[in-house]
């Protein structure tokens, strides 16, 4: 008898339609361009900042509180939180397993921590925004 | 004991005769108890004798039935006709090649088995006329991963290993891992090929299928993120005056 395999094409552009396992991780995944842009929004904000021109700043600052971009930041937020925020929290835990004594601390633990720390780092920047 | 018939499609694939799978559909008569492989195995008795599959214990310790089942990678011994709807479609496991009908080759994480040196490795010997004593809290950090049976299911659920079949892979770098972390091993730099390579741990991009998927609830997503924690950490290191090179 001889040995034939058979090897089973896998798409190399739509491979995360397979299932839903795979689609949840690239919505998940995709939240990079949301920090690709909010990197190049604050290079801009930096650059309109840094010329000088309280002008441009003001219009610039108005141009934001257009019913467009409020929706855009708001879904924006909704959309990080859920897919990455939430998610990243989730599964910290794996990559910090936290042993107490003989047995491993529940996962909820570690995830509690990150939130924790979370908000206080928000406090932080926000206290150095001037917010309070 | 209440009956009920199953539509199995079952993928079938002879490398002498044809030049790709196909499926063929089976009526089988089962119990509501049975497992899948309860039915596979009333087809190879009383409807086909040519079905090829593997199995051998029929209790999930083998690790040797592993097949996708409905799209999903699971142990046929563990999935029960019960939880089925009345079609059922079983596949060879995803991401390997088909030797025939629903035996898949496991060349590739059979050799990658090797490299991980999975057994302990001594550079002190143990104290004279004396066993290792390990205490418990530090048995508990690696024991689940000594519940995997190989079958292979979280290669089968991992797409970065079916894009890429150089990566490692979830099984034998969390059985890596396990031994890294054992408090009797002494091994860890000699499995540091293994982690610290393109095709190690760096190409995982984190889907978490592996663990979702398996049978033993052992958690190979969890191993290879804090490989890359330690593979971080090693690099670190180093870079610090005196680090190793």
């Amino acid at each position: 008898m001889s040995r034939n395999p058979y090897v089973r094409p896998v798409s190399k552009t739509t491979w995360y339609m397979r299932n839903g396992r795979y689609r949840k991780y690239m919505l998940r995944e995709v939240t990079c361009l949301l920090v690709g842009f909010y990197s190049f929004f604050t290079i801009c904000a930096l650059a309109i900042l840094a010329g000088g021109s309280e002008t441009a700043w003001n219009d610039f600052l108005a141009s934001q509180q257009t019913g467009f971009w409020v929706s855009f930041h708001a879904a924006a937020l909704i959309y990080y939180l859920v897919y990455m925020t939430f998610d990243w929290f989730k599964l910290a835990p794996k990559a910090l397993p936290l042993q107490l004594g003989e047995q491993k601390a529940p996962d909820w633990v570690v995830i509690v921590a990150h939130y924790v720390a979370w908000v206080v780092v928000t406090l932080v920047v926000l206290g150095f925004a001037g917010v309070f | 004991m209440s009956k009920r018939t199953l539509e199995l499609e079952v993928l079938r694939y002879d490398p002498e005769q044809d030049a790709e799978p196909y499926f063929k559909t089976y009526q089988v008569p089962c119990e509501n108890d049975w497992a899948i492989l309860d039915a596979l195995n009333y087809v190879k008795e009383e409807l086909d004798t040519t079905l090829a599959y593997r199995w051998s214990c029929h209790m999930m310790v083998c690790g040797s039935c592993g097949m996708m089942i409905n799209g999903e990678p699971v142990l046929t011994c563990k999935t029960f006709v019960r939880d089925l709807p009345d079609k059922v479609r079983v596949e060879p496991l995803e991401n390997f090649p088909i030797e025939r009908d629903l035996v898949v080759v496991l060349d590739d994480v059979m050799e990658k088995l090797q490299m991980a040196k999975p057994y302990i490795i001594r550079k002190d010997p143990p104290p004279e006329g004396k066993e290792h004593i390990q205490p418990r809290s530090a048995l508990y950090k690696f024991k689940q991963y000594t519940m995997c049976v190989n079958c292979m299911c979280c290669y089968a659920a991992c797409p970065q290993y079916a894009l890429d079949s150089d990566f490692i892979g979830p099984a034998v770098l969390a059985l890596a891992h396990r031994y890294n972390i054992d408090s009797r091993d002494q091994g860890k730099s000699e499995r540091l090929d293994l982690l610290a390579d393109h095709d190690g741990v760096w190409n995982c991009s984190f889907v978490g299928a592996c663990s979702e998927v398996c049978p033993k609830n052992v958690d190979p997503a969890a191993a290879l993120q804090q490989m890359k924690v330690d593979g971080a950490k090693e690099f670190w290191l180093q870079k610090l005056p005196g680090g190793k090179s």
